[in-house]
């Protein structure tokens, strides 16, 4: 089947489904966010430990996600790969020390031998909780304001600044990306805590720093959308990359159905869950982040935009187009697409059959918690 | 150092690191699924504490290899930028399907065999176990894909216009004959290891006189599972030597320190390289050696006779059997980049004619345009001694092990274990000796390959980013420094969780 579609619409539904898994990565956030805030929302050790299992048990899922999302770009748009993972650099590295250090801090934080105590694994679940979710809105925030790279003739890439996308720091736009998706993060973080745990105060906490939590990410994440409507960005012209006011705005406008809708009904989603707090409000929550995440990052490249605009030289910019591998492996990489919603059923059946709350017992009993 | 230099040192200090714990991965999930198994169909308790024992040492391990691997997953990208480009489509494939088909089977299922065995059905918790082996298993058969085509490219084409490599068949790909010969012989060495690791463990305990009947248990099934496993590896070991042979003379030589090709070429046992020889000289290559007669021919060709071209022959070309030389390709590489580079021009001028012409030219040679990168055919020789003497250590262990497993398996038999204490000294001792075998394997694999990244297409020093040495240089540290770090408490951390035991009393046992 994939076979007859045209190489624009292969790439179209390869971006899609980068932005989609950008947004399931953005969901796995989740974990981060609820474990920079276990110092705050654990009055004491059992608490405290309790929570540490809560989300012990899901961290390894966005581990997977994000190793998938750069294997999908790998293979899709290999250009992209190479441009940004080898020209930001050190904004990558530093994502990936981050996520280094979340994968064993679990497993070792209480047990025998642990050399550095608990508190340093703590103290590395406190850093990659703020810092994963930060990078990865720096990041994706890129998409909209570009890096500072140049493509040569044989299509090599170079990075024109010394800090190798640190620099991106130095953007307010970029920022706001960050904060608002660390916000997002502990909101989900929250909703989770009230959806898998039936301990009172510890609800009761959860639910007081909601309430205030839930309007600054609101107010960060309208000032973002806000924001990335107004601006000019690089569009295309023919074969030439231009900038374009309110392009992005535009382009939601362009895709009713594809964009406005998917990011309107993630939106209303988000804030539903946010506002109502209940155990399934997690569930809103997880499905409007992903939507609005999808939404804005398929806007980026959609139809041949440059998703990964350069301001070092605008005609270096990426688009889907220029940037993905050939038509025979996407249409390979189709097929083998075609196994990512039975992956998806086992990780919610086995979702379900775990999702019993944990309690102060079990974890006492259970020689395997953490 | 240079950029490449270090580039090539991270990437060797960050795969040697995630390959420490995949090994134990491979195996340790297979053993854990056996035993409960075996749990599940009799019932008894004591198999059921056996499995829960070596499933948290599997845990500890186990995350540290997903932080570990983690960072190979994304360094093609932050290193091997201009790699990942000309061969994203080939080599990035593999790898998203080893996302979608092998990493979240382990990850989703790896949290029911931790945390689940109260919280579903002993046979749902058995099924998970399974699929978390299957799943570790799965993994090595798509990364070992994607490093199979490294050493032996296949199903692509290059395309001029984009001047990269582009997938042609995904078949040919993956059922590329060294990809097969690799993942058998990985994940043999895999479960080598952790049997060799898991006797280890346990002759520790009889040692201590602790937990003896779980201990005699274990390395009965442990040895007979690896002395099993060492005949295949015997097996998928000679198979890739076999694949070396034909396709990658040059790396075969050097394993074997040969630089005059012979017939009936003989396998050095022993040997003691002379540091001073050099390529073209008559020094004599051992300072001193013991051979296998004919056993290099016929390992590499399956026949005796057959003439196992050296390094000299392929670098002086051999006209009698037909080997081109070094220097002939390098001169073939130059005129493929420069017919390419001439129907770039004429493309650009918009001169049809002579575009095609140029790139009829450039067809002839295409074969070698890697070799156009070189300037001095010894530049095409990889690092000797390194590839020597790690191929010998490697099959020097392999048949160490077959011995020690035999050993094992008889005192198991005969009830003596716990008498004869020399054998579980040497037994425990022997605890790193796995994980040695698998490096040297590795490096065997992968420096004998230089200089290329991608066999006689791609030199390793036309596939990196282009970053200055610096940035290179501090994340190799930091790289040094952390996983340095996560080594020794995930050491200490097995240790502690050794030493605590599996907590099963039984006649016969010191009490602790
Ligand atoms: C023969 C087996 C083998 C080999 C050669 C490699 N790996 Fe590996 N890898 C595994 C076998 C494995 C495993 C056994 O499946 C691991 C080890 C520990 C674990 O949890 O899974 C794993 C984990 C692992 C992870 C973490 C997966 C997760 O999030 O669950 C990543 C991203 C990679 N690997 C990527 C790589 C790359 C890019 C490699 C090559 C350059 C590589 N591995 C070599
Ligand atoms: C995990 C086990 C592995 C180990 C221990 C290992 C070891 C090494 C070593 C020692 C080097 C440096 C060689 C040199 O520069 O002299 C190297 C380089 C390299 N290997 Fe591997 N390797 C492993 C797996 C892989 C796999 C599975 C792939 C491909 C999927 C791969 C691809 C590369 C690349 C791209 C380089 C860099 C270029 C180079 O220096 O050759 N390696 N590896
Ligand atoms: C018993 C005799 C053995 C023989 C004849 C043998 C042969 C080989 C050969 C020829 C290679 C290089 C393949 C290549 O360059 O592509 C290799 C690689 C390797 N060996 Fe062995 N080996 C033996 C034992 C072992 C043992 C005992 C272990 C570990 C416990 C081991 C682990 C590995 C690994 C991990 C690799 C790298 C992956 C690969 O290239 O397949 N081998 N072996």
């Amino acid at each position: 089947m994939f076979e007859t579609w045209e190489l624009l619409w292969l790439q179209n539904y390869w971006w899609g489904i980068v932005s989609l898994l950008g947004g399931f990565l953005a969901m796995m956030l989740f974990v981060q966010g609820g474990q920079a805030l276990i110092p705050a929302l654990a009055k004491n050790e059992a608490d405290k430990t309790l929570l540490y299992n809560v989300f012990g048990r899901k961290w390894e899922l966005g581990f997977t996600t994000l190793v998938l999302f750069g294997g999908a770009i790998f293979a899709a748009f290999p250009l992209f790969y190479a441009v940004s993972f080898g020209g930001a650099y050190f904004a990558w590295m530093i994502l990936l020390f981050a996520y280094i250090i979340q994968a064993v801090s679990y497993e070792y934080r209480t047990k025998k031998g642990n050399i550095y105590g608990s508190r340093t694994y703590e103290l590395f679940l406190s850093i990659n909780g703020f810092l994963s979710p930060f990078l990865i809105g720096v990041i994706i925030s890129t998409l909209f304001s570009g890096g500072a790279f140049i493509v040569d003739d044989a299509n090599l890439s170079h990075w024109t600044i010394a800090t190798r996308g640190l620099e991106a720091l130095s953007v307010p736009f970029n920022v706001l990306g960050g904060v608002s998706v660390v916000l997002v993060s502990r909101v989900l973080g929250m909703l989770f805590i009230l959806n898998s745990v039936r301990e009172k105060n510890l609800l009761e906490s959860t639910l007081k720093k909601l309430r205030i939590e839930i309007i600054l990410a609101i107010a960060f994440l309208a000032s973002f959308a806000l924001w990335i409507f107004v601006v000019p960005g690089a569009a295309i012209n023919d074969t030439t990359i231009i900038i374009e006011s309110n392009r992005y705005w535009h382009t939601f406008l362009d895709h009713p159905i594809v964009l406005l809708m998917p990011f309107v009904i993630g939106l209303g989603l988000f804030i539903l869950g946010g506002f109502k707090g209940k155990k399934s409000s997690f569930w809103c929550g997880i499905a409007g982040t992903v939507l609005m995440v999808f939404a804005l990052l398929m806007a980026t490249g959609i139809n041949g935009a440059p998703f990964y605009p350069s301001y070092a030289d605008l005609q270096s910019s990426l688009t889907i187009t220029n940037s993905s591998g050939s038509r025979y492996t996407l249409v390979v990489m189709s097929y083998v697409s075609l196994f990512v919603p039975v992956v998806l059923a086992y990780i919610a059946y086995v979702w379900r059959s775990m999702a019993k709350p944990i309690t102060h017992e079990e974890i006492k009993k259970d020689p395997f918690s953490y | 150092m240079d950029l490449i230099d270090w580039s090539r040192a991270q990437f060797a200090l960050t795969a040697i690191y995630h390959f420490l714990f995949v090994p134990l991965t491979l195996g340790l999930s297979f053993l854990v699924a056996i035993m409960e198994t075996i749990y599940v169909k009799t019932g008894d308790e004591k198999w059921l504490k056996t499995t829960k024992f070596w499933v948290k040492l599997f845990g500890i391990n186990f995350v540290i290899g997903v932080a570990t691997g983690l960072i190979m997953e994304f360094e093609f990208g932050t290193n091997w930028a201009a790699y990942s480009w000309i061969v994203g489509d080939i080599f990035g494939a593999p790898l998203a399907i080893e996302g979608i088909f092998a990493f979240f089977l382990e990850s989703t299922f790896f949290v029911v065999l931790f945390f689940g065995w109260d919280r579903v059905s002993k046979r749902f918790h058995l099924t998970s176990a399974w699929l978390v082996a299957i799943g570790t298993n799965l993994s090595a058969l798509w990364i070992l894909v994607a490093n199979g085509w490294m050493q032996f490219p296949v199903g692509m084409e290059f395309n001029p216009d984009t001047m990269r490599y582009e997938m042609a068949n995904f078949w040919e790909v993956i059922f590329s004959p060294v990809a097969i010969a690799k993942f058998l012989h990985t994940i043999g060495g895999g479960y080598v290891t952790t049997s060799i690791f898991v006797v280890g463990v346990s002759a520790w305990f009889l040692l201590r006189g602790r937990e003896t009947q779980f201990a005699r248990r274990s390395i009965i099934v442990a040895s007979s599972f690896g002395l099993f496993a060492s005949l295949f590896l015997l097996l998928s070991g000679d198979e890739s030597a076999h694949q070396v042979a034909q396709k990658q003379p040059m790396k075969l030589a050097a394993m074997e320190g040969l630089y005059e090709g012979e017939g009936r070429a003989g396998i050095v046992a022993f040997g003691i390289l002379n540091p001073d020889k050099k390529v073209g000289d008559d020094l004599p290559e051992f300072y001193g050696d013991i051979q296998i007669p004919y056993a290099l021919s016929l390992l590499g060709y399956h026949d005796i006779n057959a003439f196992v071209p050296g390094i000299n022959d392929l670098i002086e070309g051999n006209e009698q059997f037909n080997i081109m030389s070094a220097g002939e390709k390098i001169e073939r590489g130059r005129a493929a980049l420069n017919d390419l580079s001439a129907y770039h021009e004429a493309k650009k001028e918009g001169n049809t004619t002579a575009a095609s012409t140029s790139l009829k030219a450039f067809d002839a040679n295409q074969s070698y345009m890697g070799y156009g990168h070189f300037s001095d055919p010894l530049q095409t020789v990889p690092p000797i001694a390194l590839t020597f003497y790690s191929f010998h250590v490697m099959v020097g262990l392999g048949s160490f092990f077959i011995v020690l497993f035999i050993v094992l398996l008889y005192l198991g038999m005969t009830n003596e274990l716990l008498t004869t204490r020399w054998a579980l000294w040497i037994t425990f001792m022997s605890i790193p000796l796995g994980f040695v075998a698998c490096e040297a394997g590795w490096i065997v694999a992968e420096v004998g390959r230089q200089p290329w990244v991608i066999q006689d297409l791609l030199p390793t020093m036309k596939g990196s980013s282009a970053l200055n040495v610096q940035s290179v240089q501090i994340t190799f540290w930091a790289f040094a420094i952390l996983f340095t770090a996560l080594l020794i408490a995930e050491i200490k951390i097995m240790m502690a969780t050794i030493s605590k035991g599996p907590h099963i009393a039984e006649k016969g046992d010191n009490h602790v």
